[in-house]
């Protein structure tokens, strides 16, 4: 039984002025399942991914999300989080993910303390956010995409610079996430990291997907 | 295509010479100002065909915004070269006739001084084309161009009761203008209209040319299988 | 609207919590009002008519230093995509930014008036109470342009020198308004109602170009 595909992309095309950094991506993707993006760098992970969130608007091809090609119409249904924390320094976890909420037009600390707490945090950290350590960084920032519970996460590099048992408890998270009915991209370096939890590995090479398998074949590890 | 572009430039040609031969001979000398005054053949004209350059660039500037066409984003750029030019030389051609007539370099006239503000407003308009990283160059510079057209009226308006407030040294030809010269300064003005179309066109011609070519070599550049690195 | 708000508040709270910049600003200020009043030294008379545009002038380059770092907290860790993948409006972050710009260079001008006042020995011959709708008007056409420019000029290199070149083309009739409005009021020779009056259209035309074409700007990539 074929399911609906959560995500369209068809002959997506993108060029930074001469420079292919999308070369015809086309792909089917299904709801509620977790998707590892890898490959080496400049194959077009961070491009493709920030097409799907809408930040990069195609050269060429179509994107379709959640059934529309406006995907501004869509946005409060999606998470996105990338290598800067997209956080301000200066403020504490929680006093940020108040402000973020906002955004999506949720009042009152209750949800925050909740996202907070799923990433395994402490709501009452009195420490800007500038003085945590990379891995706590990364959590807070995982932390921000998930306040407005969004049906797809997408996510850049949540691994990178983070410390062992942190990136596996996230990991073990998006894992989570997943079974609660979210679709998740990852897109990582660290495919090892994602063994256990992703449904599907998506192989992106010069621009194009190169290949999609269920699983890591031995000496296929990043 | 080429055959109209000729035609116009043989026109252009012709009636260059024509109001060459109408400013430095045909026309009167000027009582007061002598000789030097010729150059209000040049001087005037130049500002007329600078704002109409301008104006093509804010209505080509608009409809990019409406539907984000290229071609109308080239002829902006084209445009607000062209613009420039003829600004600058407005500019220049204003001191250099008020110093020996008026004894002073500047006066802030207000065709004069509008001239200087759309130039600078331009010259800025061109630095953020140049400066500006990234694919959305065209969209700001659009956005700009508006910004500018709105700023028009206002720098009218406001340079206009400036002058009521602080009476200065009017540049110009004072009240009626002898016929020869009216003449004169028509003739001047379609050549330099014909000057003006002839450069935006082969400007446009070239900023086409060239985004084909930017755009042929991006799509062999993604045919072509990339090494992994 | 209320988001506005909100965007508002964090930023003065953050600003309140770093304090580097405000301190750098004000001491910036306070040289300016200096230098200005070493290079020119007027006598009483002269420096009612020339007050204003040196006033002004100097309100202009503090200004542009506040400016130039309105976006400069979105930038560093990209926090400005945070916002471009939401749903809130962008006309939202737009008016708390220029609010938040208009409350920081207001400050910049409480420093500086005084102290001009006092160098110059200032006394308003017209009627001074025009004096603090001038400097509102006059400091809200120079920020909602400041604040627009800036986000423009994030796209460029050469960030903080593509401000000032934007910005001053296009103030030019706001800020002959200002001054000649400021000598008028303190000369007391003319009225300075007709350039309250195109001040007011400046900012109301700008300000409605601004919200127009704002949300184009920040969702440009």
């Amino acid at each position: 039984m074929a399911e609906t595909a959560v995500i369209t992309v068809a002959d997506l095309v993108k060029q930074f002025g001469r420079f292919a950094a999308l070369r015809g991506v086309s792909a089917n993707f299904a709801p509620r399942r977790l998707y590892a993006l890898l490959g080496d760098n400049g194959a077009g992970k961070t491009t493709l991914l920030r097409s799907l969130a809408g930040l990069t608007p195609p050269t060429r091809g179509r994107i379709s999300v959640l059934g529309t090609t406006n995907l501004r119409s869509i946005c409060s249904r999606i998470g996105y989080m990338a290598h800067p924390s997209l956080l301000y320094d200066e403020m504490t976890g929680i006093e940020n993910l108040r402000y973020f909420a906002r955004l999506y037009g949720i009042e009152g600390d209750r949800r925050c303390r909740q996202v907070i707490g799923a990433v395994k945090l402490d709501p009452a950290l009195s420490r800007p956010v500038g003085q945590y350590s990379q891995g706590m960084r990364q959590r807070m920032s995982l932390a921000r995409a998930l306040l407005n519970d969004p049906e797809i996460l997408l996510l850049d590099e949540p691994f990178s610079n983070v410390d062992t048992a942190s990136a596996r408890e996230m990991s073990a998270l998006l894992g989570q996430m997943r079974d609660g009915g979210k679709t998740v991209f990852v897109v990582t370096h660290q495919a090892l990291l994602l063994e256990a939890v992703a449904d599907e590995f998506i192989w992106m090479e010069a621009g194009r997907i190169a290949r999609r398998t269920a699983s890591l074949e031995p000496g296929e590890q990043t | 295509m080429k055959s109209t572009f000729t035609g116009l430039a043989i026109l252009t040609a012709l009636l260059l010479s024509w109001g060459l031969y109408q400013a430095l001979v045909i026309a009167p000398t000027e009582q007061t100002m002598g000789d030097v005054q010729r150059i209000f053949y040049y001087h005037v004209p130049s500002a007329w065909t600078a704002f109409i350059l301008f104006f093509i660039n804010l209505i080509a500037s608009i409809v990019y915004l409406a539907n984000r066409s290229s071609k109308a984003d080239a002829l902006a750029l084209a445009a607000a070269e062209v613009g420039v030019v003829f600004c600058t030389v407005v500019l220049v051609t204003g001191p250099i006739w008020a110093r020996p007539v008026w004894g002073i370099w500047w006066t802030w006239d207000l065709r004069l001084t509008l001239t200087l503000v759309l130039w600078l407003i331009y010259v800025s308009y061109l630095m953020l084309r140049r400066f500006s990283s990234g694919g959305q160059t065209a969209l700001i510079a659009a956005v700009l161009a508006v910004f500018g057209a709105l700023d028009v009226p206002l720098v009218y308006f406001s340079i206009w009761f400036f002058r009521t407030q602080h009476p200065q040294p009017v540049m110009g030809n004072g009240g009626s203008i002898d016929p020869r010269m009216l003449h004169a300064l028509l003739i001047n003005w379609a050549a330099f209209s014909c000057f003006a179309a002839l450069v935006l066109w082969s400007r446009f011609r070239l900023e086409v040319l060239r985004r084909n070519l930017e755009q042929t070599q991006a799509l062999e550049e993604l045919l072509q299988p990339r090494s992994s690195r | 609207m209320s988001l506005t708000w909100v965007t508002l508040a964090k930023d003065l709270r953050l600003e309140w919590r770093s304090k580097d910049s405000i301190n750098s600003m004000l001491f910036f200020a306070l040289l300016v009002v200096v230098i200005f009043s070493f290079s020119f030294d007027p006598t009483a008379e002269e420096s009612r008519q020339i007050a204003g545009g040196l006033v002004w002038v100097a309100f202009l380059f503090a200004a542009v230093v506040a400016l130039n770092q309105t976006w400069a907290r979105e930038l560093r860790n990209h926090v400005l995509d945070a916002y471009r993948v939401s749903p809130a409006p962008a006309n939202a972050l737009f008016l708390a930014k220029a609010f938040g710009n208009f409350i920081f260079v207001t400050v910049l001008e409480l420093l500086m008036t005084p102290l001009f006042i006092i160098f110059y020995n200032l006394r308003a011959l017209g009627p001074a109470y025009q004096l603090p709708l001038v400097t509102v008007l006059g400091t809200w056409a120079l920020v909602v342009n400041g604040t627009f420019f800036a986000a423009i000029s994030i796209r460029t290199r050469s960030r903080e020198i593509m401000l000032p070149l934007l910005l001053f083309p296009v103030s030019i009739p706001a800020v002959l308004a200002m001054v000649e409005a400021t000598r008028s009021i303190l000369t007391g020779d003319f009225s300075a109602r007709f350039w309250l009056v195109l001040l007011a259209a400046y900012d109301v035309v700008f300000t409605i170009a601004s919200l127009f074409l704002f949300e184009s700007v920040l969702h440009a990539e």
